[in-house]
This record gives C-alpha cells, sequence and structure tokens, in this order.
C-alpha cells in the first residue's frame, strides 16, 4: 500500500508531526509519575507530586468547574434563545449581529480583557468577585453556542413545525421549548462540551482578569509553571489532561453528530 | 403575546450581555487609546518607536513562518489521512487534534519539555541544545497549536474533493505533481486561505504560548502586557491592543470572503 515515493513521503510527515504533538506529552505524563525526573523512570514512579498539586491547586480545580458550569448556564439562557431569533429572521440585521458577537473569536483574549479591566475595573466590587473572570468566559465561549444551535436550526424543517404547533393553539414560549428546544438538542448538546471545555482550557482572557484570591485551573498551571519543580509542572499537567481529554472526545463525537443531522 | 414579540425577546438577553461587555468595553478600549501624552498621534508614535515597530514586525515574521509551515505539514498529513484507510489511521488523527483545546500555557510547558534547559532534545544530543526560550522556541509552539486547528479545515475539504478528478487527470497521463499541482492544490485552495488565516490570527493573540516562553524575546501580546502591568502605560497598552484586534479581525474578514465560514478558537 505504501510503495510509492510520494506516499511514504506523506507517511513520514504525518509520523513527524504526530510524534511533535505526542512525545512532549508523554513526557510529561511520565514527568508527573516519576520520583525524580533528572534520575529517569529508574528513580521509580509515584503519585506523590500528584497529591501534593492537589493540596496546593485543589481550590483552582473546583473553581474552574464552577466557572465552566456557570458559563454553560449563561451562554444556554442567553445563546439558545438568541439562535432561535437569528434562525427566524435571517437577514442583513441578523447577520450583523451574528458577526459582532463573533468578534472575541477574532479579536485576541488579551485585548478583550484590556477592554473589559478599562471599564469595569474601577468597579471593586465586580473586579474583585468571580462573576468578573465569568463575564470573560461567556464573552469567548458564546458565539460557540449561537453558531452551533444556529447551524441545526438552519438544517430542519422550522417554519413546518412551527406553523403546525401554533395552528393547534400553540402560545409562542410553548412553541419554543416543546418545538425548538428539543429539535435543536443536537446543537445544543455539541455547543454546551465545546462550550465546558474551552471555558476549564481559557488562560488568555482569565490571567488578566483574576486576581490572587481567584485562580483558576490554567492560571494555576502557569503559576506551576513558573515556580514549581518540573515533577509538580507535569503532574498538575496530568491532572489537566485527566480532566480535558475526556471533553473533548465527547465535544469531538457531539459536532460530528450534529454535523450529520445538518449533511 | 405574538410570536413577533416573543422572537424579539428572544434576542434581549443577546443584546442586553453584548452592549455590555463587548459593544462598551471596546469603545471604552479605542477611546483609552488616545488619552495618553501623545493623544491620537500615539498610533504614529508606534511606528516611530523602534521597540513597538519591530516587535510588530516581529510578530508578523513569527506569525508568517507559522502559517507558511503548518499549511505545509497539514495538507501533507490532512491529504494522506483522507486519501489512505489503515490501521492505526484513527489513532493517528486523535494524536494530531488532541491538542486543539490545549490552553497557551501547556503547549509553552510542552516545548520546554522539549526544548528547555532539562528539555528531551538537550538530554538526548550532545552540546547544549536549549532553545525553547528563542523565536524558534515560540515558532514551535505557535506550530504545535496550529497543526490541528489547519488539519481539521484541510481534511474537512479535501473529503469533498470528488476523486474522478483526480483519476481522470492520471488516465490522461499526467504526472503525480502535475495531478497535485492542477487539480489537489486548487480544489483545496478556499480551506488553506481560511485555515492560513486562522493559523495566523491566533499566532498573532497568541498570548499564553508567549507567557512561558517568550523571555528573551519580544511579541506583541507580551509587549501589551508589560506595557500594562510594569509600566501602566495604559494608553499605549489599548493602542497596541486596538492594532492587534483590527489587524486579526480584519484578516479573518477578508480570508471569509474567500472561503465561507472560518471559526478560530484560544491559543
Amino acid at each position: 500500500m505504501f510503495k510509492s515515493p510520494a506516499k511514504i513521503f506523506q507517511l513520514t510527515v504525518t509520523l513527524l508531526a504526530c510524534a511533535f504533538l505526542l512525545v512532549p506529552t508523554l513526557q510529561s505524563v511520565l514527568a508527573g509519575l516519576t520520583v525524580n525526573y533528572f534520575r529517569g523512570v529508574s528513580s521509580g514512579l509515584t503519585f506523590k507530586w500528584i497529591i501534593e498539586v492537589w493540596t496546593l491547586y485543589s481550590d483552582s480545580i473546583f473553581l474552574s468547574i464552577w466557572l465552566a458550569l456557570a458559563c454553560l448556564v449563561c451562554t444556554l439562557i442567553i445563546g439558545v434563545p438568541a439562535a432561535y431569533a437569528l434562525a427566524r429572521n435571517p437577514g442583513r440585521l441578523s447577520r450583523m449581529l451574528e458577526e459582532f458577537i463573533s468578534l472575541p473569536l477574532a479579536i485576541p483574549g488579551l485585548a478583550l480583557a484590556l477592554a473589559l479591566l478599562q471599564l469595569y475595573g474601577g468597579w471593586r466590587e465586580f473586579r474583585i468577585s468571580w462573576t468578573f473572570i465569568l463575564v470573560g468566559h461567556v464573552l469567548y465561549t458564546l458565539p460557540f453556542m449561537v453558531r452551533s444551535v444556529m447551524s441545526v436550526l438552519a438544517a430542519i424543517d422550522l417554519k413546518t413545525l412551527e406553523e403546525g404547533a401554533a395552528s393547534l393553539g400553540a402560545p409562542p414560549h410553548r412553541i419554543f421549548f416543546d418545538i425548538v428546544v428539543p429539535n435543536a438538542l443536537p446543537g445544543i448538546l455539541a455547543g454546551a462540551l465545546t462550550v465546558v471545555t474551552l471555558s476549564i482550557g481559557e488562560f488568555n482572557l482569565t490571567w488578566m482578569l483574576h486576581t490572587p484570591f481567584l485562580k483558576t485551573l490554567p492560571v494555576g498551571l502557569a503559576d506551576s509553571y513558573a515556580s514549581m519543580r518540573l515533577e509538580i509542572a507535569s503532574a498538575y499537567t496530568l491532572i489537566f489532561f485527566v480532566m480535558i481529554i475526556p471533553l473533548l472526545l465527547a465535544m469531538q463525537w457531539a459536532t460530528a453528530r450534529a454535523q450529520r443531522i445538518m449533511s | 403575546m405574538t410570536s413577533r414579540t416573543f422572537v424579539q425577546l428572544c434576542l434581549l438577553p443577546l443584546i442586553i450581555f453584548t452592549l455590555a461587555f463587548l459593544a462598551l468595553p471596546l469603545g471604552r478600549l479605542i477611546l483609552a487609546s488616545g488619552e495618553g501624552e501623545f493623544g491620537w498621534g500615539i498610533y504614529l508614535k508606534i511606528l516611530q518607536t523602534p521597540r513597538y515597530y519591530s516587535t510588530l514586525l516581529q510578530t508578523v515574521l513569527i506569525s508568517i513562518a507559522v502559517t507558511i509551515a503548518a499549511l505545509a505539514i497539514s495538507t501533507t498529513t490532512g491529504l494522506f489521512l483522507v486519501r489512505n484507510r489503515f490501521a492505526g489511521r484513527g489513532v493517528l488523527l486523535s494524536i494530531l487534534t488532541l491538542p486543539l483545546a490545549f490552553p497557551g500555557v501547556v503547549v509553552g510547558f510542552m516545548i520546554i519539555l522539549l526544548g528547555g534547559r532539562q528539555g528531551l532534545v538537550n538530554q538526548i544530543l550532545p552540546g547544549h541544545w536549549v532553545f525553547a526560550y528563542s523565536a524558534f522556541g515560540l515558532f514551535l509552539g505557535y506550530l504545535y497549536f496550529s497543526i490541528p486547528r489547519v488539519l481539521l479545515t484541510v481534511m474537512a475539504a479535501a473529503e469533498k474533493i470528488d476523486p474522478a478528478l483526480e483519476e481522470a487527470a492520471l488516465t490522461l497521463g499526467a504526472p503525480t505533481h502535475r495531478v497535485v499541482l492542477d487539480v489537489i492544490l486548487p480544489a483545496l485552495a478556499p480551506a488553506m486561505i481560511a485555515a492560513g488565516a486562522i493559523a495566523f490570527a491566533t499566532a498573532m493573540g497568541a498570548f499564553g504560548t508567549a507567557f512561558t516562553l517568550a523571555t528573551n524575546i519580544d511579541v506583541l501580546p507580551m509587549v501589551i502586557y508589560t506595557e500594562f502591568t510594569l509600566s501602566a502605560n495604559i494608553a499605549m497598552a489599548a493602542a497596541l491592543s486596538v492594532i492587534l484586534g483590527v489587524i486579526t479581525w480584519a484578516l479573518l474578514l477578508i480570508a471569509r470572503s474567500f472561503s465561507g465560514t472560518t471559526v478560530a478558537a484560544g491559543g
């Protein structure tokens, strides 16, 4: 099968790219479980570093989970009805609005965080509360929820379903909850998993918005890279992988499933 | 309540949130850039100050290099994975796409494990091979998170190319390299433009990776960060952020006019 020089070249590039992405990941996993990384695996394997990370950073990990769930609730409340309204009224205005809420995908998180700090930095109670970070996360993840729900809504015959329900006397809010939401579920699920995954990993905005008392998981990671020994930094990265990889796989599965409905 | 009113109500939470936390802050940021000692002349000042000017140039150059490298690697790999079915293909695909949601700081740490003082390369090769904290380390870090992004876009486009076109070219006697140049690459061009724009924009704004790696080298996000936190030069930080935002946003907009939808994430 891989006889032609072109195929061999392609395979080599593929394997090299895989090695480039995988080798440091494996190194990190191994380093997090090794007694002494400089002496290598022969020094023995241990859970000591993981336990140490847990005592140092468990607050950060729980804060991140809490933020991700709060962010999910906000994007559901704001994003799902908005996606419905945008899908119902396609046109220039809707496209411009969608374009505008998608700005956080194009503008670097650092610039967005600076903008938030400029406007709300002086409002102390808001600045030092966890909701300040939450606003940043919602801003960044909202377009993913809106787009995901919109693309599924665009694929189903919303108009006929709605007309049917309306002719049977259903009021608009019942149409939304009984017809629109159940039909949009695959898009909502894909969007929800994307929101949670991105929120848990968000660093660019969070680093600028966080306070010393509100460190999220990635902020803790940056902190451990800068100030802890390699084994602890690696063990912390390992915990992050254990949290994020199942989410990422679920997200890929849900997105593929939503796309199958659309095509 | 009529259906029309209900649909309008559905937009209300979005409009309130976006106005309060996106439109107003961005407006404030733009105003803040003109409130320093140079007024609106600050944008001219950036182009006249070698430190800012060369940082801007350096950031653009690294981002271009990353874009080209990521396109070359991901197109080769993407075509290979779309066209061939073999045992282990799924595993390779997962390895190549998993780093999609790694935060920039984690990517920076991966590069330190490869090219840092205690890194793999330094342990294996004789001599002192420490490149994690240089422009090359930054390039590798950006490449690390660009490969999955570009790969997914290119593969989605490659799956839509009709294999009959290639077969026709081959039966007509075209050599492989001509098929690639005349059939496959033109069909992939829109996806490559979109993916390249995402890779470039992500590299321009990548803060986490730069934060971990850029100790010896200035890139735009790091300069914005130091202007803001260390020098408290808010007008300059705001002006540089505006420039960074406008460059990336305009580029993605142009790319989209060539190629349909684009989605960028993280970095």
